[in-house]
């Protein structure tokens, strides 16, 4: 084999290997991406139910309530809010370690057609001071974290109230009192 | 005092990094004879540099022994209520410290190159000690300037904050050192290939020197992937194993990279072919270790592993890895096309089954980088919150697996140069009549779902593939078994290596493949309640409350019955941590080797009944089993008198002693 067709093989072998991953990717990302909305995104737009999304805020303080299902299962309940919106959320299993009112949660899962949110899996880790960024973000959006500023201090993420206006400008430390 | 000490060392260490990464540089461009002295300098840089960086080491390990409070960083990730053992290894349990402990790796191996590598050209490995120099002159900078681990606090607190508790675990105590192990033995090849890049030459020797190190950093890894993964599956408390998470990823991408370099290596020192992939592959795997450093560090992805970051370091990082990276494709650039390609070979042949294999790694590897940054590259470009979970990469990497474990299996059996495919797929006719049948029967009798099948037949091919390759070398059958033995016990280290590696791959899989079909259940259980998982049932018998050095929690008690007696007590815990107010779980895992029991129990509900939730995990053990194997391999395959730096020169004095001793 000369070195010509040496070369053609291998660049033939690279194309179809490139080619099959491109392929791969394209036809998984199209089933497979799973977006992120913010209770405020779901009010405003319409998600099928079922469609696999991923919610995030902060749970809202006293709405945690738990029931045993017909089959001997936990069922807990809780609403998510980003200060503007608030969406329930039901989830069946164990909550993570760090699941608390007032703290940050993301949950992937589907919206029913009742309007609420079924949640297969719920992410609420690292250390209480940590915030998920989708969160962060939510919270920013909605008035309740001004840019460029420290984000509210964990123990204060209890009191943000739904629907309470922010001052322009106000501190997040001031918000809360 | 000491702290201060360390500071002082490593301000000391860069210096001499600085000095390593110009002298050597200057003295080899200046040729052999005139730049004897200036290459001179690059071991004994590397050595004082090591040495400084240890001491740098040494006093932040005491500081945290001693648990200096003074110092911010044991302050905030230690506490003095911590066992000794996290004492210790909480230096490298945070951001500052393991940066040190990168340094400190990334030193020692300079320090092993300007020591064992006698036999390397001089002006070779003045280049290499002057790469690796720079290397480490940029970690230096970005630990003294952004992430200095001996600042002091002041006032003096009477107490630390705690080491994160998810990190209070023997898993994870060792899971950093043997990563960082891996990242920074790449940058040993990294260091090589652009050595031989500015030389412009690359040979048979080039490959042989490279390889050791490549299969050194390539075992670490090997075991700190495995290390982590057993640490997520047992402390995490999902019953999983892999999460396909940015950081899991990050170390992924490098092991793919690597085990194909590994190969390619092989092609570069037996047929001086496929050299300027190998080295672009070479500089490709440490780019890929600078950008998991990145992710980890910078937290631009949500993952289980960020910790509270820091925006400025993740921009020195950037910095770092766009000189690296765009330094390194640079130079490749502009000397690559100066390497002349001299082997010829056929497709079919050992070097063409290689070449599948690193296209196939190189492109699950392109698949897990678009995977993992694409919700980066979307969050950027559109504005998108994107996650891009499991479902993605089980529909891309496995079907750019299946066809690398099925050719793995043919590859061995092929010789050099040129090779009949028929020849060799006879040689596998009884293996595949075998996991024919199996996969038959399996599917008749055990379970019909179709993927734990394929991974199931396809473990067991690439194991008996394995056992066909150990046979056919030593005749096995052919021969009188005694020669058969004796031909066993004078096989290269190398190739039995290959060998332990590769029916490793098939064990760990087989341990995948029944994740596969494991059941779980979660349910709610009041004390006396009986419940079932897979084979096994489980009576739930209260909890009762535990103390620990630094913690209090909850045991659940949950009997093991076999004929309505108990045969087994496990007790899953959770875990409060008063001092960073955090709660974990603890797994309790039975394991009979041959499958897991894991039961993890959850929160109480109002009327006294307890979240416990089951998985009956078939094989699961072999994964870890495996994945030990594999390091083993590379470890007996290490052993080789050929890949040994000072092989020629060992092999002059062997001869030389029977002379003497006549």
């Amino acid at each position: 084999m000369t070195r010509k067709r040496r070369r053609l093989w291998i660049v033939m072998l690279c194309a179809l290997g490139l080619g099959t991953a491109t392929a791969l990717t394209l036809t998984a990302f199209e089933d497979n991406l799973v977006f992120f909305h913010s209770p405020s995104d779901l009010a405003a737009k319409q998600i099928p139910p079922g469609r696999n999304i991923r919610i995030g805020g902060l749970v809202e303080t006293g709405s945690v309530d738990r029931a045993t299902t017909g089959d001997g299962q936990l069922q807990i309940g809780f609403r998510v809010s980003d200060g503007a919106a608030s969406l329930r959320v039901t989830y069946t299993g164990i909550l993570p370690d760090l699941f608390r009112e007032g703290q940050g949660v993301v949950a992937e899962g589907a919206l029913t057609p009742e309007g609420t949110f079924r949640a297969r899996q719920v992410l609420a880790r690292h250390d209480e001071t940590y915030m998920p960024p989708e969160v962060a973000d939510a919270l920013k959006r909605s008035g309740h974290w001004q840019p460029g500023e420290p984000p509210p201090p964990a123990r204060d993420w209890n009191t943000l109230r739904p629907n309470a206006a922010t001052p322009a400008g106000a501190g997040t430390a001031r918000m809360t009192n | 005092m000491i702290p201060e000490l360390g500071h002082f060392a490593l301000v000391l260490a860069l210096l001499l990094a600085a000095a390593q990464s110009i002298l050597p540089l200057v003295g080899a461009a200046r040729g052999e004879v005139r730049g004897a002295l200036l290459m001179a300098t690059g071991p004994t840089t590397a050595i004082g540099h090591a040495v400084f960086v240890a001491t740098a080491f040494g006093c932040l390990m005491w500081s945290f022994a001693v648990s200096d409070f003074s110092v911010e960083n044991v302050y905030q990730n230690s506490h003095s209520l911590k066992p000794m053992l996290y004492k210790i290894t909480g230096t490298w349990g945070n951001h500052e410290g393991s940066m040190v402990l990168w340094l400190l790796i990334l030193a020692l191996c300079s320090a092993a190159v300007a020591a064992f590598g006698q036999n390397l050209p001089a002006t070779l490995k003045a280049r290499v000690l002057a790469v690796l120099g720079m290397v480490a002159t940029g970690f230096l900078l970005f630990t003294i300037l952004t992430s200095n681990p001996f600042n002091r606090v002041w006032p003096l607190p009477e107490n630390g904050q705690d080491l994160n508790p998810l990190l209070q675990d023997p898993g994870l105590a060792f899971h950093p050192p043997f990563l960082y192990l891996g990242y920074v033995g790449t940058a040993v090849a990294f260091a090589f290939a652009c050595a031989a890049l500015i030389e412009g030459r690359v040979d048979a020797a080039w490959g042989r020197w490279v390889r050791p190190w490549t299969l050194a950093a390539w075992c670490s890894l090997t075991l700190g992937i495995g290390l982590g993964s057993w640490w997520a599956y047992y402390e995490l408390g999902w019953g999983g194993f892999w999460f396909w998470d940015p950081v899991e990823n990050a170390s992924l991408m490098p092991w793919l990279l690597a085990t194909a370099l590994l190969h390619s290596a092989i092609v570069v020192e037996k047929r001086e072919a496929l050299k300027v992939w190998t080295i672009l592959l070479a500089l490709l795997t440490f780019s890929l270790s600078l950008l998991g450093t990145f992710l980890v560090r910078s937290g631009v992805l949500n993952s289980v592993h960020a910790f509270a970051n820091d925006p400025e370091r993740g921009v020195f990082i950037l910095i770092l890895l766009a000189i690296t990276v765009g330094g390194s494709l640079l130079l490749f650039a502009w000397r690559a096309p100066s390497l002349e390609p001299k082997g010829i070979f056929s497709p079919i042949s050992r070097e063409g089954s290689l070449v599948l294999n690193n296209l196939l790694f190189a492109t699950a590897c392109a698949v897990v980088f678009v995977g993992t940054l694409y919700p980066l590259f979307a969050d950027l470009m559109f504005d998108a919150k994107i996650t891009v979970g499991p479902p993605f990469y089980n529909a891309t990497v496995f079907p750019v697996f299946v066809p690398l474990l099925v050719a793995m299996a043919v590859g061995p059996l092929l010789p050099w140069k040129r090779a009949d495919l028929w020849a060799a797929l006879a040689r596998l006719r009884l293996a595949a009549a075998i996991v024919l049948a199996f996969a038959v029967l399996y599917i008749a009798m055990v379970d019909r779902r179709l993927l734990p099948a394929l991974g199931f037949a396809l473990a067991l091919w690439v194991v008996l593939a394995a056992g066909t390759d150990l046979a056919e070398r030593i005749r096995l059958g052919r021969i009188p078994l005694r020669e058969s033995l004796a031909r066993a016990r004078g096989l290269p280290r190398g190739a039995v290596g290959g060998i332990i590696a590769h029916a490793a791959i098939g064990i760990c899989l087989a341990g995948i493949a029944g994740k596969g079909i494991a059941p779980e259940r979660i349910t709610l259980m009041r004390p006396g309640e009986i419940t079932t998982v897979g084979p096994h049932t489980l009576r739930f018998d209260g909890q009762r409350d535990i103390i620990g050095p630094n913690w209090r929690g909850t045991a659940g008690v949950l009997t093991l019955l076999r004929d309505g007696e108990p045969v087994a007590i496990l007790e899953p815990q959770r875990r409060f941590y008063p001092v960073q107010r955090m709660a974990t779980t603890e797994a309790a895992i039975r394991t009979s080797g041959i499958a897991d029991l894991y039961a993890v129990i959850g929160e109480t509900s109002a009327e006294g009944a307890t979240v416990v939730r089951l998985h009956w995990n078939p094989l699961a053990p072999w994964i870890w089993v495996g994945t030990v194997l594999m390091a083993v391999g590379g470890l007996v395959s290490l052993t080789d008198r050929r890949l040994r730096v000072g092989a020629p020169a060992r092999r002059r004095r062997e001869a030389a002693v029977p002379a003497a001793a006549e």
